[in-house]
């Protein structure tokens, strides 16, 4: 086991072929990241601008979440973008024309997300309607009631405390210019990264289990606790860190624990890898589809909330085409079409290429018709990336 | 004066990656005769009909086809059926959602420039559906028609082909006995107008009914042709030309010690999930005691997988009717969980497709169906699964780099050491193994029976279905024997020969 041990360069390149895969999404985020930051001259990575870019694709961000589970049981969802759209517009009823307090219209919404994945879920798991069939149904159903209950208008404004879900920033401690809570958090995070590391290897060690060599071990620590001390100090020479970046690490902190570490993760990837086993197996492949559809309804709900705090309106147009980000987004970051592959992490990558690139291309004044063209070659590409590695790997 | 050859093959040989499918087959059907191909599962009578119609091309095999006087190298399927070589699959290979016409054209379309005659298509339909004695409508779609129907639009199909040799394999096996009746008749009918067949089959009494003379295939070699009118053929004749080979100790040496009635089916009724009138299991007994290993053999489409799988959580059938007891007292099973509960485990016939997920690793799939025991709150301790599955490594010797390497990278024998492991990780009092050593070398099979062996000594009911008659002699205590969805014979293992097991599943006179 302890032969990939040799000397560094080798294990360098080694390990690098056997996880072109893992590594490949994050390597194009970076010469993305990168290519772009050229482009614009040095504006992409400007503090404000990244506090941007991190606000306009947090919807997304969510979206991207929930769409992996989906995948992953090999199924999909066409109809986030209008159900967000819909939940959107009734936060804006309950909140600017019934008063309604604002936590409570933010719960009762967060039920009607629940309630309408609960209603596709249904017809998905228990009637077996295909997914593809009954989201896209979905996606005309919820478009036209949000244009019904607005009756073609916007609704505006949000209260306050709602407009700061979005636009809103940790609070500090200080007046300086610098703030403070977004350096110390960086720092906690940092040394919270490196224990879990240092205990993972450990335990890796004790069961004799294949480890990279200590080299590449320190480079990759201190190359993850830079670029986490260097982001919070980006953020906190602007504003600090956003209410919406907090609650984005909190969903991708559980939701990439939840697949990894608990029985209801390890059913979803059994369903996705193969349903016959599954079921055979003693796992509820009917119920662990259906709240999985229930989960992505509540992601859905919570995304149309930050978009419409966002903007501070509900609009009939709200969530148009983010469907498709979504969905671009999980086979970007490595899910297969044919379900069972993906992971929480990949969605991210996947949303912030799709989302660098949007920004990128906007900050160079590049047309929204160019924009399509170009994400929709990019999309192609890596999966078409993807399916060849595969196939060298067969 | 003798008749001619339509057919000859001479010094068959294929060979598959590590198996030698057939060897050195000679094959002769004379013209207008029909011909009777005869064997257990795979002695290589598919492998063989699949050679001579092209689907394994010239040049994969060798030896020679010989059709009417001329050596044949056919390339594909196509070519083999321009000579009129016609073959009928077990599956019906009919696209359900079209016509009984467009199915019949299909691919051999009467058409000018691309467009398609409609009108003349259906008068020749019309004409092929007499001959075969279908009167239906050529615009009938064809899922709206029963099998043997359906069986029927395959013949007419291949008679569109100007067929000269039909080949049929296991034609009746998915019919009832109506309709294999009607179907054998035909046969006969066109045999008196001068077309020839082979017919594969495991229903003697069909073969005695039909066939002019039959020859037998071995584990890919032929044994031996026989003239049904010359020389004096009986069904045990035939059996014994199939199964008369030896036995050697290919089996751990088995000291049962059984106990008390651990599991018991009673007047399990089942009947098939599409068709709902067709019932596949009949009125079904069976019971196993602890620490006893029972078999049930019988041949393809005799019910046993389906039976193991209505009884494992209803995961096949419908209207399935019956009392199952654990340990004297009655239980429910509604689902694959209840089953498990009741200390169920069901180890599938097809690991690939149904009993493991071959993109997961080694760990994962040991895991799956018991994640609630090494787990806390629903998360997984990986620290447990680790041990866990490093145990079953050891103890079952599952050769694989590590316990994290895909199950869809091992070899087949290791796959199954990994389902093994998996259900016995369940926890099972009842192991129902469905083909346990499908597609496994012999040195794996040793030691998949050792497994087997130590399960049953642990005090466990064991039950195997298996398609290898010395793999039932050599392991079970005590055989069931299966035909037609009903038991038609239970041995002791004292009692078991290969030719009287063979002589049950053959068995279809219990009818009523």
């Amino acid at each position: 086991m302890q032969s990939t041990q040799t000397n560094g360069k080798s294990t360098l390149l080694q390990m690098f072929q056997n996880n072109i895969r893992q590594y490949s999404m994050i390597i194009a985020l970076l010469f993305i990241v990168l290519l772009f930051q050229i482009l614009t001259s040095g504006l992409l990575l400007k503090p404000l601008n990244i506090t941007n870019l991190i606000l306009q694709n947090s919807y997304i961000l969510i979206l991207a979440i929930g769409m992996m589970l989906v995948i992953i049981t090999g199924h999909i969802d066409l109809s986030v973008g209008s159900v967000a759209a819909f939940v959107g517009a009734l936060a804006a009823i309950f909140m600017v024309q019934y008063n309604m307090p604002t936590f409570l219209a933010v719960i009762l919404c967060l039920f009607i997300g629940a309630f309408i994945g609960a209603w596709q879920g249904f017809w998905i798991a228990y009637v077996r309607i295909p997914a593809f069939i009954v989201t896209l149904a979905g996606m005309l159903l919820f478009r036209g009631l949000t244009m019904i209950v607005l009756e073609g208008q916007s609704i505006a404004p949000f209260p306050e405390a709602f407009q700061k879900i979005s636009s809103g920033f940790l609070p500090d401690f200080s007046d300086g210019s610098i703030h403070i809570a977004t350096i110390l958090i960086g720092i906690v995070l940092s040394v919270i990264y490196v224990v879990m590391e240092v205990r993972s290897r450990a335990q890796k060690k004790k069961y004799q289990l294949e480890l990279e060599n200590n080299q590449i071990f320190f480079t990759k620590l201190v190359v993850i606790v830079a670029v986490i001390n260097l982001f919070s100090y980006v953020l906190a020479i602007y504003e600090g860190i956003p209410n919406i970046l907090a609650i984005l690490a909190v969903f991708v902190v559980a939701y990439t624990f939840v697949m990894r570490k608990t029985v209801a993760g390890r059913h979803i990837y059994a369903i996705g890898g193969n349903e016959k086993a599954a079921l055979l197996s003693g796992v509820k492949t009917k119920r662990v589809t259906f709240w999985v559809f229930v989960n992505m309804g509540v992601l859905s709900a919570i995304s149309g909330l930050i978009f419409a705090a966002r903007l501070n309106a509900a609009t009939p147009k709200a969530g148009n085409l983010f469907e498709l980000d979504a969905i671009a987004a999980c086979f970007i970051g490595g899910a297969s079409a044919y379900g069972g592959v993906g992971t929480v992490p990949g969605a991210i990558i996947g949303a912030l290429v799709m989302g660098v690139m949007n920004n990128g291309m906007s900050l160079m004044g590049l047309g929204v018709d160019w924009q399509q063209a170009i994400k929709g070659l990019v999309l192609l590409v890596a999966v078409a990336f993807d399916i060849y590695n595969k196939n060298k790997a067969a | 004066m003798e008749r001619s050859y339509i057919l000859e093959m001479r010094h068959i040989t294929k060979e598959f990656p590590g198996v030698k499918a057939l060897d050195d087959v000679n094959l002769k059907v004379k013209e207008g005769e029909i011909h009777a191909l005869c064997g257990e599962n795979g002695a290589g009578k598919s492998t063989l009909m699949k050679v001579l119609s092209g689907v394994y091309p010239y040049g994969s095999y060798t030896g020679d086809i010989i059709f009417k006087g001329e050596v044949c190298q056919f390339k594909n399927i196509k070519q083999s059926e321009e000579l009129g070589i016609v073959i009928i699959h077990q599956e019906l290979a009919l696209i359900p959602n079209l016509s009984i016409a467009e199915n019949i054209f299909l691919g051999n379309e009467l058409a000018k420039n691309g467009m398609i005659n409609w009108n003349e298509t259906i008068v020749k339909t019309r004409e092929l559906l007499a001959q075969v004695g279908l009167y239906e409508s050529p615009e009938t779609i064809v899922s709206n028609l029963g099998v043997g129907k359906q069986q029927l639009v395959e013949i007419a199909k291949a008679l569109s082909k100007n067929v000269k040799l039909l080949i049929l394999d296991e034609p009746t096996a998915s019919l009832n006995e109506d309709d294999s009746e009607n179907l054998l008749n035909l046969l006969l009918e066109f045999k008196k107008k001068g077309m020839s067949a082979i017919i594969i089959s495991h229903k003697l009494n069909e073969i005695s009914k039909v066939a002019d003379s039959i020859t037998i295939l071995r584990d890919g070699k032929t044994i031996e042709t026989l003239d049904m009118k010359k020389d004096d053929v009986t069904e045990d004749r035939i059996i014994r030309g199939m199964v008369g080979r030896d036995l050697t100790n290919r089996y751990p040496e088995r000291h049962p010690n059984i106990g008390e009635t651990i599991f018991q089916v009673e007047n399990w009724n089942v009947y098939h999930p599409l068709q709902p009138d067709r019932k596949v299991i009949d009125n079904v007994n069976i019971h196993i005691r602890r620490g006893e290993i029972v078999g049930i053999a019988g041949l393809m489409g005799a019910g046993r997988t389906e039976l193991a799988m209505s009884i494992f959580g209803k995961t096949y059938g419908k209207k399935i009717s019956g009392q199952l007891y654990k340990n004297g007292k009655k239980i429910e099973i509604h689902d694959v969980n209840s089953a498990m509960k009741h200390g169920l485990a069901y180890v599938s016939e097809d690991r690939k497709e149904t009993g493991l997920i071959l993109m997961d690793s080694v760990k994962q799939n040991i895991s799956l169906p018991n994640l609630m025991k090494i787990s806390r709150r629903n998360v997984i301790d990986e620290k447990k699964e680790t041990n866990v599955a490093e145990e079953f490594r050891k103890k079952l010797r599952i050769k694989t780099p590590s316990i994290s390497q895909k199950v869809g990278n091992l070899s087949g024998g290791n796959q199954q050491k990994v389902v093994l492991s998996k259900w016995i990780f369940s926890e099972p009092d009842i192991l129902i193994l469905d083909e346990p050593t499908r597609g496994i070398d012999v040195g794996a099979k040793y030691e998949i029976y050792t497994i087997i062996d130590e399960l049953a000594r642990e005090g466990k009911g064991i039950l195997i279905i298996s398609s290898e008659l010395p793999e039932i002699l050599g392991m079970c205590d005590r055989i069931y024997v299966m035909s037609e969805g009903r038991i038609t014979g239970e041995l002791m293992r004292s009692e078991a020969t290969q030719e009287n097991i063979m002589k049950y599943m053959t068995n279809t006179k219990v009818r009523g």
